[in-house]
Formats: C-alpha cells, structure tokens, sequence
C-alpha cells in the first residue's frame, strides 16, 4: 500500500460516529466543538450569576452562606472568561480563518484537536469543586477569592481546591497557546496566492494580533499561578512581605497577563463587527487599513496600562500618572474604530436582518462600556470606583454587550453556512429584543449603585440599594432566560430546520467563505483559490 | 506551486489520548503534592501513583504520536509547506517560553528595585518601615528577611562561571553539528552533536552540585526568603528547560544515526537547536542578574 494513495484517499470520505468528534483533525468540527463547549460554559457560568442575582434580589441574607456566595462570583468569572468567551472566539477562528484565507484546514491540524480537547478536562476540573461546595463536601470546597485570585486570598486563604485550580488554568494555557499558535501559523503560511496581508478579512487581522497577545501573556499566567502553587506549598516567599516579598507583586504579575487578556477578548469581536456592518450597509468597511492599525495599537498598547487596575494599591504617583495616560491612549485606536464603523453605515443601504441588530447592539453598548472605562481610567475618580459595582457595569458592558453580542451577531451570520439553514427569525428576533431590553435592565442600574458607594463581591448591601438591586436581578433573570431561545435557534439549525441557506447567505456578505456552497463541505479548498 | 495540493493529517486518538494524561498529571499532581508538602491537613497517599500514571501516559501517548508523524516525515506525506508551518510553530513556541521566563525575571527586578527598597523605607515608605520592620535593612541579594531569616548569597565567579562556559561551548559545538548536517557530514555531526549533549549532562551534575552546596553549607532553600525564592525557581525552570533540551537533542541524535535527517528534511533537528541556543541566551541573561549583578 503506498502512503501516498491513503492519503488521498482520506479526502474522499469524511468520518462518521463518535470518532469523527473525537479524533478529528477536521478545522469545521473543531471549531463546532468549541464552539458548543463555549455555550455550554456560558449557560453554566450563567446558573452562576443566577445564584448571585438570587441573593442579592432582597437585601439581607436569604439562599446561601456568604462562603459560597464568593465561590458563586469567583467561578462565574472563571467559567465566562475562560470556559465561555475565550473558547467561543477560538472556534469562530476555527471556523473561519481557514475559509476566509483559503486554506484547507488549520496548520497543525491534530494539535488543534489537543488544544480542545484538554478544555472539557480543565473545566471538569474546575467546575466539580463547585458540585462538592454545592452538596457539602467541605466548605468552602471550590475556589472563592475572586476571578482574579489575588493573594493572600489565594495563597494564604485559599481553599484546598486552589491547587486544582491552579493546575486547571495551566492545562487552560496550554490550550490558549496551542490554539494561538496554530491561528498564527496558518495565517502566515498557509493564505491563498493572492491573498496578501492586507487584503485579509479583518476577523482575521483581529485573530492574528490575538494570537499574538495569547501566546505572549498566557505564559505569564502560568507564571502567577505557579508562584502561588510555592508560596502555597515550597515555602517561597514571592507574595509575602515578611520573606521579602510583596502581596502586590502578584496583582502585577496577574495583570500584565489580565489586561491583554481583556483584549483577547474583544478584539476578535471587533473583526465580526468588521465583517457584519460592510453586509448589511452593503459599503466597504470604512478605512480598512486604519483598523489594522488601530487594532496592533490597542494590542502594544495593552502591554503598559495593567496596572489601572491597581491605583489604590499605593503605587508611586509617577507610575499611577503613566498608567492613567497610557489607558487613555487607548481610546483613540479604539474611537478609530467605532468612527470607521458608523462611516461605514454612513448613507449606505442598510437593512437589519438579526445579525446587523446585534452588530449595531455592539456597537452603541461596547461604546457605553468603553466611556465608563474612560472614567475609571482617571485615578482620583477611580479611588471612588475601585471595586464598586460602577466597575462592574463597566467590564459587564464591554463583555456582555460587547465581547458576546459579537458572538451571536457571529452566530447568525456564519450559522447558514455552518448548517445550511437560515436560522429562525421569529425566535431570532425575540432573542435579540429580550436579550437587549434585560441586558440593559441588568447592568445599567449597576452604574447607579457603584457610584453611590455598594461593594461588589459582597452578599448583602445596605438597604437603600435594595430598589434598584431588585429590577437588576429581574433583568437578570430575564437574560439568563432569553438565552434558552438562542439555545433553540441553535437546535434548529443543527437539525437542518428552516429556510435552506444559498452559498451567499446575506446579499451584500464578500469574502471566500461566501463562495463555498452552504453547509460548507467537510473538505473546502483542497486546492488554494487564487484572490485577486 | 499554485497547482500543488495541502496536506491534511488523518485524524488521530493521540490528542484525546494526551488530554486524559494532562487530566490525570493534573489531579494527581494537587493531591500529591498536598499529600507531600501538608500531611496533616492532606490524608492519604493517592496523589502520588496518580501523578506519576498520568505523567507515564501523557509521555508515552506523546512518544506514539510522535512517532506516528515521524513515520509519515520519512514516509515522505509531509509537504515542504508543512515543515514551514512547523518551524513557525516552533518560534512561536519558543517565545511562549521567554515569556514565561520573563514572567519570574520581572518579579525579580520588581522585588530587586522597588519591594526590598520600599520595605526599607524608601520613597514615601518611611512610615511602612517604621511600623513593619523597623529593624530591617534593605539590601541585595536579599540575605536577611524582614522575618530575620538568613541566608547566603550564591557567588558568581565559582561553579556557576564554569557553567556559562560549558553552555557557551556546547552552543558552539551544536552550531558545527548544524553546519555539518547542512554539508552531509554524518560524522562530525555525530560526534559534535554527541559532545553537546554530554556537556548539557554535565551542565546539570554541576548545577545538582551547586543545589547541594546551597542547601546544606550556605542556607539557600527555595524557602530562605525572596531571594532563595527567586535563585530556585530561576534556575530550577532553567535546569528543567536545559533537561528537556538535552532530551531533545538526544532523540535528534539517535534520529541522525538513523538517517532521518538530510539537507533539507530536518525541521526536528532545527527545532531541538533554536531551543538549546534559547537555554544557552536564558542562561546568559541568568548569570548576568541572578548571580553577578
């Protein structure tokens, strides 16, 4: 038998059962695992947040002990950030990359199949301490001091679960930099003749220069965490002062990784908004080149503005002014871009199927989210915000109607050609009026009570938050809810009911993805296009 | 070139295979060192088989499949285009790794110029170091604590000279083998090759050697204070990465005795040389702020 002849062979036949999901190396189902373990994790990480609006509806405590409140908002950050948003891009990447530049596939197609495959292991990890807390194996038996895992909180006081934890965010980088790696290497390498860097898609230019942050702050996670693992267990003393070292070395350490880490998770939501606004306007993107550039300066940029997050630290005031300038730096590549995307729908021909909703969503309430990031940036003011519920408003409107309104603006653009069906107006429709209406009841009040002085991460407020507190966990409720609907919409297609797709999807949509029959085929480009 | 088609890897169990190796290393390694380190608070003794069967499975799932690609290498199914995607990867990879590092020499000029100072009272810290520890007497490297543990500070000019001389030579002796694979010379790659990895080996006896003078004649441990911490876990993750890279270029050796390797095929050997010149410019950097300045 030659070698050569099985190779081939293997193009000509997809494979079928379990096996083609556990063992595949194909870009398509990949990016579709992913892509299901990231909602997955959002509904999970959502029953979370259920909990938290539960207790604080009424002031006072009413459901659970203090204790496994913390554990609630802890995992809940983990489980969205890590487990929800991060996965979600990677399987858009992994979706589309290939059949936006032309390539058969990812570069390194079985490391791709590893890069997720350890996910569902470090979530299991991660999320069973939760099931012990829940049902009384010890307490606090999952981790419970914050997302950001400040020590001593984590060092000193962490729970026994901490050193799973830390394991889980290792196996978690490992992930993360086998994933960037191989969306770096397949833009480099593996583009159609023709298709220069600057004629790429800007999904994938925000993809490349998230790769890059990825694979240059992840290891400094696995840093953080593994000198939390020795402080906790080999007697070093990097975040204890009485051997020389300083609590708030961890804090620095953590957000040199946390603030590119805040850009991994926006900046590929950038290029679906890139993508979605041109179909719908039915006009090129406005100044395409502009949001290249703008894109790597919000990326260099974001490696000297961490520690805004540590003004009331008692850093020397020469580094608080630098922090606070550089910060503010950043709205100028980032107002680039909102201008370009507004200039873009600037007398063109607009129409608002479901994924423009959610782009034009996107962009009114990431821009919200970007001016309180404005006011927090200014650190006299940010002494009164600092750890208040403004500062959760603010990371809430860039996440939630930012990096996921991007996500489900992605989803109803690309799920015909992923199913092949166009996906379900009428539930489509009540999903994005649901989900948009509640959003904003959930988080807008949150600037109300953040500026008046409530605490986050705390399980009861004084009562003369408890007005707004109530219609902030209704609106909650009522997001958490609107999401069963997506959910549905998703099943739908999945199950090839409704509308069948045309390989152009959308009437204005360009691109090489548009140019592949819907569903994309198992195998696509076996042999490159030629871009002009 | 245009015409010419991509290459697809079949599908493969290894990486599934991998993930529940990583899982088990993961969950044994807690509860071991738990087990290990906190005995009273930590019962049993499970963590550590557990470790040690995940670790054996991750390794050998790897082994196979690198040896699956190996074979497709030789078989000839890899295109050209591949090997330039691996090369990449391997770069990318190796930035990762100086990040990672970079991650522990920052904490390690923080601590150097700001933390220690501060604890001294410098700056608007006069107060901090009055209330704190006022008999506490900024210096580095770091050989009285705030807690007053002591310790002695790790000189440059003995062991760890001879050592940047050996990671110096065996770069050199690695580039001669990278020439002479270039020119088809089997046997000066060989021995070359050969010479490198007994230096890396010898690098590591001498830095076990000097980890047994720290412990037991000056009081450096890893829980001496900041400073033991910093010098263990520097060059501790520098003597795991000088382990990994011997490894490294003693599979490739065995793979040039073997013949896999030739002008133009030889992505692994490259990648198994960016590394150890990686190990050899960390260790450089190493000297330079760890032990000298």
């Amino acid at each position: 038998m030659s070698t050569a002849a099985a190779h081939d062979d293997h193009h000509h036949h997809a494979p079928t059962g379990l096996k083609r999901w556990l063992f595949s190396t194909n870009h398509k189902d990949i990016g579709t695992l992913y892509l299901w373990f990231s909602f997955a994790m959002f509904l999970a990480g959502g029953l979370l947040a259920m909990v938290i609006r539960t207790e604080l509806l009424e002031p006072g405590m009413q459901f659970v002990d203090p204790e496994f409140f913390n554990q609630m908002t802890t995992v809940h950050g983990l489980a969205m950030v890590f487990g929800a948003v991060m996965p979600g891009f990677v399987g858009l990447a992994n979706w589309m990359i290939p059949l936006m530049i032309g390539a058969p596939d990812m570069a390194l197609p079985r490391m791709n199949n590893w890069s997720f495959w350890i996910l569902p292991f470090a979530f299991l990890i991660l999320l069973s301490s939760v099931f012990m807390s829940a049902f009384g194996a010890g307490n606090p038996a999952a981790p419970n001091f914050g997302w950001t895992f400040y020590a001593p909180l984590s060092t000193e006081y962490g729970p026994a679960s901490t050193d799973l934890f830390i394991l889980s965010v290792h196996m978690m980088g490992i992930s993360s930099i086998m994933g960037a790696i191989n969306v770096i290497v397949t833009v480099f390498n593996l583009r159609a003749p023709g298709m220069t860097l600057m004629k790429m898609p800007l999904f994938v230019w925000t993809w490349l220069i998230t790769a890059f942050l990825l694979i240059a702050v992840m290891p400094v996670l696995a840093g953080a965490v593994t000198m939390m693992l020795t402080d906790r267990h080999f007697g070093t003393s990097f975040f204890n002062a009485a051997g020389g070292g300083d609590p708030v070395l961890f804090q620095h350490v953590f957000w040199f990784f946390g603030h590119p880490e805040v850009y991994i998770m926006i900046l590929p939501a950038f290029g679906i908004i890139s993508a979605i606004i041109p179909t719908f306007a039915r006009k090129p993107l406005f100044g395409y080149a502009s949001m290249v550039y703008a894109t790597a300066s919000i990326a260099l940029l974001s490696f000297v503005v961490w520690a805004h997050h540590m003004f009331t630290v008692g850093m020397p005031l020469a580094g608080t002014l630098f922090f606070m300038y550089m910060t503010m730096l950043i709205s100028v590549p980032t107002g680039v871009k909102v201008f370009n995307w507004v200039a873009t729908m600037w007398r063109g021909s607009m129409t608002f199927e479901l994924p423009m909703k959610w782009a034009i969503a996107f962009v009114i309430l990431f821009t919200c989210g970007g001016l309180s990031g404005l006011m927090l940036a200014i650190t006299p003011v940010d002494f009164q915000y600092h750890d208040t519920y403004f500062v959760v408003a603010h990371f809430h409107y860039v996440l939630v109607s930012g990096a996921v309104f991007s996500m489900f603006a992605a989803a109803y653009y690309w799920l015909p050609k992923w199913s092949g069906v166009m996906p379900n107006k009428l539930l489509g429709e009540l999903h994005f009026w649901s989900s948009l209406i509640s959003v904003n009841l959930l988080f807008f009040p949150m600037h109300f009570v953040g500026l008046a002085g409530m605490p986050r991460r705390y399980a009861d407020y004084a009562l003369q938050f408890a007005d707004y507190n109530f219609w902030i966990s209704i609106g909650g409720f009522w997001f958490g809810l609107s999401q069963l609907l997506f959910l549905a919409v998703c099943v739908l297609c999945a199950m090839k009911k409704g509308e069948k797709a045309p390989a152009r999807s959308w009437e204005g949509a360009e691109g090489l993805e548009w140019e592949v029959p819907s569903p994309a085929p198992f195998h696509t480009y076996d042999t490159p296009p030629v871009v002009k | 070139m245009a015409t010419e088609k991509y290459y697809v890897p079949e599908s493969s169990p290894w990486p599934l295979a991998a993930s529940v190796g990583l899982f088990l290393t993961a969950v044994g390694g807690a509860n071991f060192i738990q087990q290990a380190t906190d005995p009273d608070t930590f019962q049993g003794s499970w963590g550590m088989p557990l470790f040690f069967v995940g670790l054996a499975t991750l390794l050998f799932i790897i082994a196979i499949w690198w040896r699956d690609t190996i074979k497709e290498s030789v078989g000839g199914l890899h295109s050209n285009q591949l090997g330039i995607s691996y090369r990449q990867g391997m770069l990318w990879f190796i930035f990762s790794e100086v990040m990672f590092f970079g991650a522990f020499f920052g904490a390690l000029f923080y601590t150097r110029w700001l933390i220690v100072p501060w604890l001294g009272g410098a700056g608007s810290n006069a107060m901090t170091h009055e209330l704190l520890w006022p008999s506490f007497q900024s210096m580095w490297p770091l050989v009285r604590t705030p807690d007053g543990t002591t310790t002695q500070a790790m000189g440059a000019w003995g062991l760890p000279a001879i050592n940047t001389a050996i990671l110096l030579t065996s770069s050199i002796t690695l580039t001669i083998a990278h020439h002479a694979l270039l020119e088809g010379k089997r046997g000066r790659l060989i021995a070359f090759q050969g010479i490198t990895v007994l230096l890396g080996i010898f690098f590591l006896g001498l830095q076990v050697e000097e980890y047994i003078h720290a412990y037991t004649e000056m009081g450096l441990r890893l829980d001496a204070g900041i400073y033991g911490s910093l010098f263990f876990m520097l060059t501790g993750f520098h003597g795991a990465h000088v382990t990994i890279g011997t490894l490294f270029l003693f599979v490739t050796l065995l793979r040039v005795i073997k013949g896999h390797f030739n002008e133009e095929n030889n992505f692994a050997w490259e990648a198994g040389a960016w590394y150890w010149h990686f190990v050899d410019v960390v260790w450089l950097f190493l000297f330079v702020v760890v032990y000298w300045l």
